[in-house]
């Protein structure tokens, strides 16, 4: 069961993901994000994150992404304002970092590998993580980077407000 | 498990039915209502009192002609409706409508899935029903319809983050987030959240209005400024989709205030499902109420009011509650 909705949604997830940046027009590479992190919330799903599934579901797909698809709207782009050029530092930083989100990757590959067959690790039996076990290692194992996240999420707050009020 | 799986689909055929009933009678009833407190009578030709008007209705809108405009994108224009709708649909998934029963010795939760976080569930169904909306106005190719979307985007987006703030202090008291669970701990008439947590009501009221986008918070489809607002060029069933969703997401609203605050379906004498239903109708009551009596507000006192109010005083409310329960 778990097998088959894997399969199925990892397909969709990825397509989606390709759609994404294969699409010219903006709103529709916009749906097609929010698609593929609707497909991620169902694969915490299946790995026994209820909660993170709602939370992927509340803050990416429901505000993020409105904001997203209320720029794209408001700024109204066309087509043709794609142009084919594209600048030489870009093409750069394009290669830099698609290498560094190789390495990533190929990290979590590898990450993931060796803890197969792990009992400790496996999810599936688990009883669901409830949100007092969530708020419990929040507060007291992982305080220390809770705080630095939301110091970081102040930060960028007020950064915001800054940059916002000097057009105004 | 088949008898479990076949129970799970009687009831959610059951809901479904009912829902779709409820919708086509809360029209009668917004008419009906609106007429009497105009003065009118309201619908009177079809059925005795107009009770078959909803009916007539649906006849009609079937049989509309279907018309897209010229050059819009047809994939999403035809995805706005079903995403207006479908969301309005399935958040009656985890509400819960009565209390265990027994029928041939199977014991029967009247909810359709009684899932430890319901009310996460319905945060994230709501948060996407937004983009119905947004897209409709979007793919509509039309100004009005466009400036309606961009409206409401922004009005949910404000008053969402209201709404789940202002639901926090029920959480905090009941200490679940199972919706079974909270009905279960207003067992005692005092104990009803709405006694606990008066301030929380109110703003749950507020921003529950503001975020189905009814008067005096219908700002997207404010007709004098925008014709109709995001589903200005739709017609047919499509257009009744929209209405479909609107008047879905009122009863969903009102259930979960229902549930949340009112004490669910506990009551004396009365069987669990008919308070239940009995609460419902007194919220949507409620609503139709407000929409007769209030003008509508400017769209910049809509967001100083979204921000500027309500926000402080949910933290507030937060506050007061946290204060509360360590004394």
């Amino acid at each position: 069961m778990e097998i088959v909705v894997f399969a199925i949604i990892s397909v969709v997830a990825t397509v989606c993901a390709i759609f994404v940046i294969s699409h010219r027009n903006p709103v529709s590479s916009a749906l097609f994000l929010i698609a593929t992190m609707v497909s991620l919330a169902i694969l915490f799903l299946t790995l026994n994150a209820p909660f993170l599934a709602a939370i992927q579901i509340i803050v990416y797909a429901g505000a993020i992404m409105v904001l997203f698809l209320f720029v794209i709207m408001l700024l109204n782009l066309r087509k043709d304002e794609f142009g084919p050029e594209r600048k030489r530092a870009q093409r750069f930083f394009a290669i830099l970092f698609g290498f560094l989100f190789l390495i990533l990757i190929a990290t979590a590959i590898d990450v993931g590998l060796s803890t197969v067959g792990n009992p400790e690790v496996s999810t599936t039996k688990l009883a669901p993580a409830g949100v007092e076990m969530l708020a419990e290692l929040l507060f007291t194992k992982y305080l220390f980077p809770f705080e630095i996240a939301s110091v970081l999420l102040l930060v960028a707050i007020v950064g915001a407000v800054v940059m916002a009020k000097r057009k105004l | 498990m088949v008898t479990f799986i076949i129970i799970t689909l009687i009831k959610i055929l059951i809901v479904f039915v009912f829902f779709l009933l409820m919708i086509a009678y809360l029209t009668w009833l917004e008419r009906k209502l609106l007429g009497h407190f105009q003065v009118r009578l309201g619908p009177m030709r079809v059925g005795p009192h107009g009770l078959l008007q909803p009916f007539a209705d649906g006849i009609k809108l079937l049989f509309k002609e279907d018309v897209t405009p010229a050059k819009v994108n047809k994939f999403i224009y035809n995805l706005a409706p079903l995403l207006t709708f479908i969301p309005a649909l399935i958040i009656m998934a985890v509400i819960p409508f009565g209390d265990q029963i027994k029928i041939f010795g199977q014991s029967i939760n009247l909810v359709i899935s009684d899932f430890n976080m319901g009310i996460l569930y319905v945060f994230a169904v709501t948060s996407l029903s937004v983009y119905g909306i947004v897209l409709a106005g979007w793919s509509s190719n039309n100004k009005y319809s466009l400036l309606g979307g961009l409206r409401s985007s922004a009005q949910m987006i404000s008053y969402e983050v209201s709404l789940a703030l202002s639901l926090i202090g029920v959480f905090m008291i009941a200490g679940s987030l199972s919706l079974v669970e909270i009905v279960k701990s207003q067992d005692k008439l005092f104990s009803w959240f709405i006694f606990r947590q008066p301030l929380g009501f109110i703003l749950y009221l507020v921003c529950a209005i503001a975020e189905t986008n009814r008067a005096p918070f219908d700002l997207p489809e404010a007709d004098n400024e925008l014709v109709a607002g995001y589903y200005t060029e739709y017609s047919s069933m499509k257009f009744a989709m929209f209405f479909l969703g609107e008047y879905g997401s009122m009863i969903n609203v009102s259930a979960l205030a229902t549930t949340l605050f009112l004490g669910g379906w506990q009551g004396p004498f009365l069987p669990p499902v008919l308070w239940f239903l009995i609460k419902v109708c007194a919220f949507l009551f409620f609503y139709i109420w407000v929409r007769a009596t209030l003008p509508r507000f400017r769209y910049d006192q809509l967001m100083n009011f979204g921000w500027k109010v309500l926000l402080p005083l949910t933290l507030l409310n937060i506050l007061l509650t946290a204060t509360i329960m360590v004394l």
